[in-house]
């Protein structure tokens, strides 16, 4: 058997190929939930019914995917331009600690002034934060993706020495949180008596803008060229160190503005555990969405949908939750493999 | 349509009817042939027709769709090398298959000893290797990393690597194309020491002096079909090239014209490389108007830096690289295009194209940000789309549209492509790094013409090559890169082919009797 | 007292140098398994999920009621399958072995965690087994078997690439695969089986740290490590020698920085020294990136036959 690249991948395959993909984890995950003991059909539906199931478990599962579209299109932005960027759980925090550094009450503004103020300042530290291995990576050839990775772990404990330290809340009974942002730092709620907060709204319209972006313009333009081929295109003259820069900052920034949008938009003050993964998370998202910006949107739904629906079907049987991230990690593989069979066609010989 | 060739020795190889399809390419159409012991056999053909598949198709490399193969009496398994080498069959790729982090010992013995031994036996592998080496004189440093060798010897390490496994048949895939023409003879020697040792070759070669110099027997293949077998002693170099092409080919005649100005000029240009010896080492040279300035050389002398130093990706240690009269102090690549260089890369694949991007977006690719094309950041898609129309039509690009992905084009067109995003404006000097490598007859010619009309209309051109006939077809002045440096320009009509080898092989000397009054100058 | 003579107390103590060793292990056989994995051309980005695994596994059979030894080539045993499971998207299928990895070390992480939650649903405290105990060589540092048992592979990695056929091939193999290719060797076969044999190496870091170091499997307990062995493998251009010395010194130094802390009574936030390896492993790669001699293969797919 051979793998023979197709001349042309119908959009209908393209569109096909994330669903065979998802189905196809989901079946493997059926012979873990069936190792629990758990019926798999029921409780696949419990999950389904968890994540779409009434008007709350919807919301819920909206206000999961908004962290999930950012750090999705993070994602898809860096990979396009082959910059590997698998900091975007790091790159989260920064934006959501300066977020309470600069919605924290030190300044007294009018809503209309914070909250663009906030966002930016969180799309600020998580651009700077993938600046560093950017720069490394095009000035020393430092491979990204291990000091990407590597950062994570070094905010991380800056997040706790801030917590512990600088930032800590004095009202917080000594849990390592910070105080809580100021009131009109806070995002408006989409829905009343929901969770639902504006950051849904500023997440769909990044990826509308995002994808006119990329068609439509030069910055994409040039964007796509180095992404494809980084030679070619510096030969034609265009700069590539510049656009790596560039997709730098905006991939940084999009995870930052994901930390910022969920401490103003839902928890109100800032945690250790302000992400459950988000940032991982957002490689599937992308690689789901086949890196389209569009895409994005529906794949960060599909994995919103399974890690809430999890949480309320391992409530209701002995499934652990944890079969939410083991799903979403087959649904990755299964995507790449999907994603093949797009773009090959097998042959004999 | 094969005349029989006078039976002698035994059959020692045998293809039957190979079809080999990639895609809607059909590689090789129905081939069949026989070699003899002691034979050398030529596989002559133009660029893409086919022989490299067959012989890869032969070591395993590939699976035939259609055709059987037999060596030595048995049918050999297709799709395995291992099997071919069983079978008595070496193959020395165009692209050498050496791994530049072993040493040249390793990198016979690998795979010749069972993975799951204790121990390597070296001493056993380095007495047969010398062994070898001092019975067919190929002269070897077997402990010597393959990184560190010059392209003869690792040549010769090739040949080593298929006699070490006891080959009865050799196969050789272009092998002269990285030689010079005094290597070349050295390589038509060992083989002749080959075939009297009962060896058959195979040698693949588009180029009719070498035939006539090393063959038995020649093979035409055309369009991969199997055009004809002659003895080579009975045909000759109008009957083989009328085969080869399938119709009369006349070479390109450049009108004489006198050059003008100056456009380009390189004084003391020094690159380092970062270790040993630089890049380019003091290198002075002008291209005028009117005038086509080859050169010549083997790869890795120089040449790959003078045409990134043109094109605008690196920039002089120290000298002076002046366009029109005027110094270019910080060349870049977008620098050089407004200057007016239209630049050809030597890789199309890699360096010239984006091929996951339409063919209009590759067309503008160097002018993107000007007002036709683009207006406050925003591209004009409509009026990129008719450029490329016009584009298309004017170079002959064949292609289904504007919108069609440039990786499906044939290296021809996409040839065209690069010649038409170029060229169409008027450019005052054309840097060609290798710009007819790979193509067929048919492209070939098409960019010798539009290089020879841009020459006429006025540009400079600076074409760099591998292929000395090409030189001496499109060139007015020749000069030779040896270890970064370049020799004065000589008249193209003062310099044969084989004092050209001897400059490419560093023997400046023979300057001396090409250009006595410069020399003694300098 | 001042900081130097602080120090100089720390190095001068045996029980500065056990811990050095002890804390060296899982990074030595971590380093060596992504390092087999790399010379054969296949960046191993699951090695974070194959040690969370490893470890994960190797506890669970102990704590089941088997011996050490058979937790070990449980672990072992479950990293080669993830080994497996990489090496047939990345080589056969010529998938990007960045995001593959990526992939991998999701899955070996939640499968662990799924399964440690399956069997103790409701364990506040984690369990413990009786771990590995010190062993005292005549003339060397009391460690516990896998430590040795570490060292000892060093050794036995380096014979196996530099002085049979089989390392041979690998070296090979990560270099040029059309070279190997055309000498008769089986390309794919040998990439996998590197990678499959690399990662029952990570998975043994894991176990180290569930049966050897600790005596409990905790969440988030592999913590970074092996993207810290990604770094050492850079750092260590490759070499199974320069990997253990990279191995060591950045021991040393986290050795070190826990000691300093407890000297430091508290002054400087704990943090910051925590911060320490993740950083020094930056600068690391920062120092070598420019004369890293890659293997030249790496990451780039193979497929036979392709045009």
């Amino acid at each position: 058997m051979r793998l023979e690249p197709r001349t042309d991948t119908p959009l209908a395959l393209r569109l096909l190929a994330p669903v065979g993909a998802v189905v196809a984890a989901l079946a493997l995950c059926a012979l873990l939930v069936a190792w629990t003991g758990a019926p798999v059909l029921r409780a696949y539906g419990l999950l389904f019914e968890g994540a779409v199931g009434s008007r709350f478990a919807l919301t819920e599962t909206l206000t999961r995917a908004t962290p999930l579209i950012l750090t999705g299109l993070a994602a898809a932005v860096a990979f396009r331009a082959k910059l590997w960027n698998i900091g975007a759980e790091g790159q989260l925090y920064m934006g959501a600690l300066a977020a309470v550094v600069v919605g924290g009450g030190m300044l007294d503004l009018p809503a209309w002034a914070l909250i663009p103020l906030v966002m930016i300042a969180g799309m600020a530290a998580g651009g700077v934060t993938l600046l560093g291995p950017a720069v490394l990576k095009v000035r020393f050839g430092v491979d990204e993706v291990v000091t990407t990775l590597l950062l994570n772990f070094v905010v991380l404990l800056l997040v706790s020495l801030l917590l512990e330290g600088a930032l800590k809340d004095p009202m917080g009974m000594g849990w390592p949180q910070s105080a809580p942002v100021a009131e009109a730092a806070e995002l408006p709620k989409l829905v009343a008596r929901t969770r639902l907060h504006a950051g849904l709204a500023i997440a769909l319209g990044l990826s509308v803008l995002l994808w006119l972006i990329d068609t439509r313009t030069i910055w994409g333009y040039e964007n796509r060229a180095v992404g494809a081929n980084p030679r070619a295109a510096a030969f034609a003259g265009m700069p590539v160190t510049r656009v790596m820069l560039r997709t730098a900052l905006l991939s940084g920034g999009l995870a930052g503005l994901a930390g910022a949008a969920e401490v103003c938009g839902l928890k109100g003050y800032l945690t250790l555990d302000l992400s459950p993964g988000f940032g991982y998370s957002g490689i599937v998202v992308a690689m789901l969405a086949q890196l389209h910006p569009i895409g994005v949107v529906g794949a960060a739904l599909f994995i919103a949908g399974i890690f809430v629906g999890a949480d309320a079907m391992s409530r209701a049987m002995p499934v652990p939750n944890y079969i939410a991230d083991v799903l979403v990690a087959t649904s990755l593989l299964c995507m790449l493999v999907a994603g093949l069979l797009a773009r090959y066609r097998l042959r004999r010989g | 349509m094969s005349s029989p060739v006078t039976v002698g020795p035994e059959v020692v190889l045998r293809l039957a009817g190979i079809s080999k399809r990639f895609g809607p390419l059909l590689a090789n159409d129905g081939i069949s042939l026989t070699l003899r012991a002691g034979e050398v056999l030529a596989l002559l053909g133009e660029n893409g027709a086919g022989k490299t598949t067959l012989m890869n198709i032969l070591f395993g490399h590939y699976v035939a769709d259609e055709g059987t193969i037999e060596a030595f009496g048995r049918p050999l398994p297709p799709g395995s090398p291992r099997a071919a080498l069983e079978a008595g069959i070496g193959m020395v790729h165009q692209h050498f298959t050496l791994a530049d982090n072993l040493s040249v010992l390793d990198n016979i013995a690998v795979g010749t000893e069972s993975l799951w031994r204790w121990r390597s036996d070296r001493g056993a592998a380095r007495r047969r290797l010398l062994d070898l080496s001092q019975r067919f004189g190929l002269e070897v440093r077997p402990d010597t990393l393959v990184g560190e060798l010059s392209v003869g010897e690792r040549q010769r390490a090739e040949i080593l690597k298929a006699l070490y496994r006891d080959a009865r048949i050799l196969i050789l895939d272009e092998p002269t194309a990285v030689l010079t023409p005094q290597e070349s003879a050295g390589l038509f020697e060992t083989l002749r020491k080959l075939t009297a040792d009962g060896l058959a070759v195979v040698f693949i070669s588009h180029k009719m002096n070498e035939v006539f110099a090393a063959s038995d027997t020649v093979a035409v293949l055309r369009a991969g079909k199997l055009v004809a077998t002659h003895a080579t002693a009975s045909t000759d170099r109008a009957k083989l090239a009328e085969l080869m092409v399938g119709r009369s080919v006349k070479p390109p005649a450049p009108a004489p014209l006198s050059p003008g100005e100056p456009v380009l000029e390189l004084s003391g240009v020094t690159v380092a490389s970062g270790h040993g010896r630089p890049l380019l080492d003091g290198v002075d040279l002008t291209v005028r108007r009117h005038q086509v300035v080859g050169i010549a050389g083997v790869s890795g002398n120089g040449q790959t830096a003078l045409a990134e130093l043109v094109s605008g990706l690196i920039r002089p240690d120290s000298g002076r690289l002046s366009l029109k009269g005027s110094v270019v102090e910080h060349g870049d690549p977008a620098d050089m295009v407004r200057r007016g260089v239209a630049r050809i890369p030597e890789d199309r694949h890699s360096a010239g194209l984006v091929g996951a991007m339409a063919v209009w977006e590759n067309l503008i690719a160097e002018r993107y940000h000007d007002s036709a094309f683009s207006r406050f950041g925003v591209l004009r898609r409509g009026a990129a789309r008719a450029y490329a129309r016009e584009v298309i039509e004017e170079f002959d690009v064949r292609c289904p549209g504007p919108d069609a992905r440039t990786q499906l084009l044939s290296g021809g067109n996409m040839q065209k492509l690069i010649l038409g995003r170029t060229l169409a404006h008027g450019p005052d000097l054309i840097l060609a790094s290798q710009p007819t490598r790979g193509l067929d007859i048919g492209a070939v010619s098409y960019v010798h013409s539009r290089l020879l009309d841009a020459r006429a209309a006025g540009a400079g051109v600076l074409l760099i090559s591998e292929d000395l006939d090409e030189i001496l077809a499109l060139a007015d002045c020749v000069t030779v890169a040896y270890h970064g440096r370049l020799t004065p320009l000589l008249p193209h009509d003062r310099v044969s082919v084989s004092q050209l080898g001897l400059l490419m092989a560093g023997h400046w000397d023979v300057l001396r009797d090409i250009l006595p009054e410069t020399v003694d100058a300098a | 007292m001042d900081f130097l003579s602080i120090i100089l107390d720390i190095l001068l103590s045996a029980a500065f140098w056990t811990a050095v060793l002890r804390i060296a292990t899982p990074y030595v056989l971590g380093t060596l398994g992504e390092l087999v994995c790399e010379r054969a051309g296949v960046l191993n980005l699951g090695i974070e999920g194959i040690m969370t695994l490893g470890a994960m596994a190797g506890w669970m059979a102990v704590y089941q009621g088997a011996d050490l030894w058979t937790g070990v080539l449980a672990a072992a045993c479950c990293g080669a399958l993830l080994g497996l499971l990489h090496a047939a998207l990345t080589v056969p299928l010529g998938l990007s072995q960045h995001v593959t990895g990526i992939g991998v070390t999701l899955l070996g992480t939640s499968l662990s965690y799924f399964v440690y939650r399956l069997v103790l649903p409701q364990a506040s405290t984690p369990p413990t087994v009786e771990p590995f105990q010190p062993l005292a060589l005549p003339g060397a540092l009391a460690q516990t078997p896998l430590t040795y048992l570490a060292f000892l592979l060093v050794a036995v990695v380096a014979y196996v690439l530099y002085r049979t056929p089989v390392g041979l091939a690998v070296r090979m193999v990560g270099e040029n695969p059309a070279a190997a290719e055309a000498q008769g060797l089986n390309v794919t076969a040998i990439r996998i089986g590197a990678v499959v044999a690399g990662s029952a190496l990570m998975a043994l870091a894991g176990a180290f740290l569930t049966l050897s170091a600790f005596n409990a499997f905790f969440f988030n307990m592999v913590n970074g490590r092996g993207w810290i062995c990604i770094a050492l493998v850079v750092f260590a251009s490759w070499r199974p020698g320069k990997a253990l010395l990279g191995a060591l010194l950045f021991a040393v130094f986290d050795a070190l920085q826990l000691r300093l802390q407890q000297a430091s009574g508290g002054v400087l936030p704990y943090q910051l020294f925590l911060m320490m390896p993740y950083l020094l492993s930056i600068l690391a790669l920062v120092l070598v990136a420019r004369r890293a001699s890659y293997p030249r293969a790496l990451m780039i797919p193979y497929r036979k036959g392709e045009r």
